[in-house]
């Protein structure tokens, strides 16, 4: 019985039979209330019915139904969602049902916290495989807004909980031909890389990986997402990320095209850090850059005084990173037993 | 018609081109002003600021229903403001709220979002720093100390997080809140903090920054959450920092603002998640050090003589200190939970900012900032919660240069005339300092 198909059409519960016997009870908000909302006579009378039912904890169908009414007119109130549980609990409801409650209210309170929890708990409950519709489910959010930060959450742990790996490396990469730049994509790679039960594990996925991801980097170098996604795929193993060809290669081409070339300064400075020994043809393509006579000296000083230029948002932050590297690069010799060797 | 679009440019692309547009529009209509009369522009509109946030204190419209489970907040959002504007509410409006935020506090211990609302974490960390920031032993002794613990305990998720509620969800920002008002309220032991650094070191991602569950994407919000609760857990050596600083510097975009996460749009409230973090991150220098391996800190660094030296400070002054003299914050030293807060604030051991303060003002004041309240970008509607952010963001930028906590900054560092100089805050709970300041004295009594 849904009595809000449309608000003029709605009977206030005073005047509907089912909740006859029940005293609505008021909000205690004192006689000076601070931040006092203006309500509205629907609002003010669903929720004094509902706080009646809430505090005698009736777990009844004329409960859940008042809840139903009280989350579409605040589906932020939490208490009213926890207790909506306690009565899908009792009565033994249709979770199926339930779910589609959700995917009913899902549009208009898409950004809240509420929903996407009270949907993860019913999915749990469910017990069925549910993977497919959870996954549909987020995907349409996602094809409305891509970037949707509840949807992703929700998909990575209907994978983890319930499975549906199978499609989801195509799925992102469905996602980054429509935009290379989302980061929500990138991510959600990342987290199909390595942890799908399907795929070997980021060892055996990251040679392809990087290989795709210097694609992308190419296309579009100002494109910071997949920059951060190839020191990812390094995590935890910079030496390998200072030894891989692809990498340096990479940062060669953007820099001697030398066009949007700060994520290639950055990585490059980073490669230095950790010790990496820069080509010749990587040297002069840095001098290349610099309208300074700066050849011969510290490459890392002078990425980073090209940094300091090209990118002054950060100026700052490089110049930290200039003060730190020659400490940092120290180390590095220390640590590979090269002690004694000038830079 | 396809094609066409994909040639312009994709949905990312468009969307902060349209933003750059909106922006660079309002620049250089400012700067095209002859210099003397730009500065009226660049004046923080204190007194309709105020009006605004005290309207709001005392009458909200049926629209804010959405926001009756989160009235705390709405509290907190104002009342913080009014303090970092250098105001204060009369006595009458302090008895009414520490009336209403009693009223909200459950039996058994925390905050609900109104009377009658199950306690939440995020309303109890709302309704708490509201009572702090009112002041005053009427207020702070409103708050049933024993009660909250047993709240947070019972709160404490298996996987070392927190859950916002009875039966709620777990995230980083539940571990921050958590964390924070035990800490702020002397209540904080190994109990509550048992395994949340694993939990927050789990939700660190590959960009660096820290998402809000272990996999999903590095946020402005949940960095804010994670990072300042490692350091009051005394965890913070834990995170990948130099990682976390290279993802937080680069979410300032050339609008001046900060991004929330990687090539989304500027945000006004990003101010204080990551321009905090990034102020957050200026005393973590020796524990940096630390994980790169460095044993010798580079004293230049650390001089406050030096701090506005630093363009010209020389590598070669390099000296030798030992991690123990050196590191306040380091994870080798067993500091007492209840001096973490303090020795923060007070260390006057940091580095200058590794972000743009004045370009950053520079967009809060002029495109974030309305008539009356501030917003998210031009276009967006103002609102309390942008106010409160933004206005955050602002006393961050406007201290992050001076040295210690004493020295007030210097007019070089303040972006228009030197009356929008902000109360300073303590970035690591968001009170006013001499707010927290109190509150500390309160509640280390007993």
């Amino acid at each position: 019985m849904d009595v809000l198909q449309k608000s003029s059409e709605r009977i206030p519960l005073s005047q509907r039979p089912e909740y006859a016997d029940v005293k609505p009870v008021a909000q205690d908000d004192g006689p000076n209330p601070i931040v006092p909302i203006s309500y509205t006579d629907e609002f003010r009378e669903t929720m004094d019915y509902f706080r009646a039912i809430y505090v005698t904890d009736e777990r009844s169908l004329r409960a859940l139904q008042l809840t139903a009414e009280a989350i579409k007119l605040n589906a932020g109130n939490y208490t009213v969602w926890q207790f909506r549980r306690l009565v899908l609990k009792a009565l033994n409801a249709d979770m199926n049902k339930e779910l589609d409650f959700v995917d009913g209210i899902v549009e208009r309170n898409s950004k809240n916290y509420q929903i996407w929890h009270h949907r993860r708990w019913v999915a749990e409950n469910l017990g069925t495989d549910l993977s497919t519709r959870e996954l549909e489910f987020t995907k349409k959010i996602l094809s409305k807004d891509a970037k949707h930060y509840h949807a992703w959450s929700h998909r990575q742990w209907v994978l983890q909980a319930l499975g549906g790996w199978k499609d989801e490396l195509a799925y992102c990469e469905l996602l980054l031909k429509d935009d290379i730049f989302n980061n929500s994509a990138w991510n959600q790679r990342y987290f199909v890389v390595t942890r799908s039960p399907l795929l070997g594990g980021l060892g055996a996925m990251r040679e392809s990986e990087v290989t795709c991801t210097v694609n992308a980097i190419m296309e579009h170098p100002e494109n910071e997402s997949p920059w951060r996604y190839l020191r990812g795929l390094y995590r935890n193993d910079t030496q390998a990320l200072v030894k891989d060809p692809q990498v340096a290669s990479v940062c060669l081409k953007i820099l001697t095209a030398k066009n949007n070339y700060v994520h290639a300064l950055s990585m490059l400075l980073d490669l230095l850090c950790h010790g990496f020994q820069a080509s010749l043809e990587i040297r002069n393509a840095v001098y290349g850059l610099s309208d300074s006579g700066a050849q011969g000296s510290d490459l890392v000083k002078v990425v980073c005084s090209i940094l300091e230029l090209v990118d002054p948002m950060r100026a700052n932050y490089w110049k930290w990173r200039r003060n730190m590297a020659p400490a940092q690069a120290a180390q590095c010799l220390k640590d590979d037993g090269l002690t004694g060797l000038s830079l | 018609m396809e094609s066409s679009r994909k040639a312009r440019g994709t949905k990312t692309q468009e969307e902060q081109w349209m933003v750059e547009n909106d922006v660079g529009q309002i620049y250089s209509s400012v700067s095209s002003i002859p210099p003397n009369a730009q500065s009226v522009f660049l004046e923080i509109r204190r007194d309709n600021h105020i009006q605004y946030l005290m309207h709001g204190l005392n009458n909200l419209g049926p629209s804010f229903s959405t926001l009756d489970a989160n009235r705390p907040w709405i509290c907190y959002w104002i009342l913080h403001s009014i303090a970092l504007l250098g105001d204060s509410l009369d006595e009458e409006l302090e008895h009414s709220t520490i009336e209403f935020l009693s009223r909200c506090q459950d039996p058994d211990g925390g905050y609900g979002g109104g009377p009658g609302q199950m306690p939440h974490l995020a309303t109890t960390y709302a309704a708490v720093n509201s009572l702090i920031t009112l002041g005053g032993p009427k207020s702070l002794s409103s708050i049933n100390r024993g009660k909250l613990r047993a709240f947070l305990l019972r709160m404490k998720d298996a996987s070392g997080g927190f859950r916002m509620h009875d039966g709620g969800e777990v995230d980083v920002r539940a571990c921050y809140t958590a964390i924070s008002v035990a800490s702020v309220l002397n209540i904080l032991d190994d109990e509550l903090t048992q395994n949340v650094g694993d939990y927050i070191l789990s939700c660190q991602t590959y960009e660096g920054g820290i998402a809000g569950e272990p996999g999903s994407e590095a946020h402005g919000g949940y960095t804010f959450c994670g990072l300042a609760a490692m350091i009051l857990i005394n965890e913070v050596h834990r995170l990948d920092l130099p990682c976390l600083i290279d993802w937080v510097v680069f979410r300032q975009g050339v609008e001046g603002g900060f991004q929330g996460r990687t090539n989304k749009l500027v945000d006004g409230c990003y101010s204080f998640w990551q321009g905090g973090v990034a102020v957050i991150v200026q005393k973590l220098h020796s524990v940096i050090c630390e994980q790169l391996g460095l044993s010798k800190v580079l004293d230049s660094e650390c001089d406050s003589e030096s701090y506005h030296d630093y363009e010209t400070s020389d590598i070669s002054d390099v000296e030798e200190c030992t991690v123990e003299t050196s590191c306040p914050l380091g994870g080798t030293c067993h500091r007492r939970k209840e001096d973490i807060g303090v020795d923060f604030i007070s260390n006057k051991r940091a580095i200058a900012p590794i972000f743009s303060s004045m370009h950053l003002q520079q967009y809060l004041l002029l495109c974030s900032q309305e008539g009356a309240g501030f917003r998210d970008k031009p276009g967006k509607p103002r609102d309390h919660y942008h106010t409160c952010y933004c206005l955050s963001g602002l006393s961050v930028c406007q201290y992050c240069s001076s040295a210690d906590a004493d020295s007030p900054p210097l007019a070089r560092d303040i972006l228009g005339p030197y009356s929008n100089l902000l109360e300073q805050l303590h970035p690591l709970y968001n009170l006013v300092l001499d707010r927290y300041y109190e509150a500390h004295d309160f509640f280390s009594k007993f």
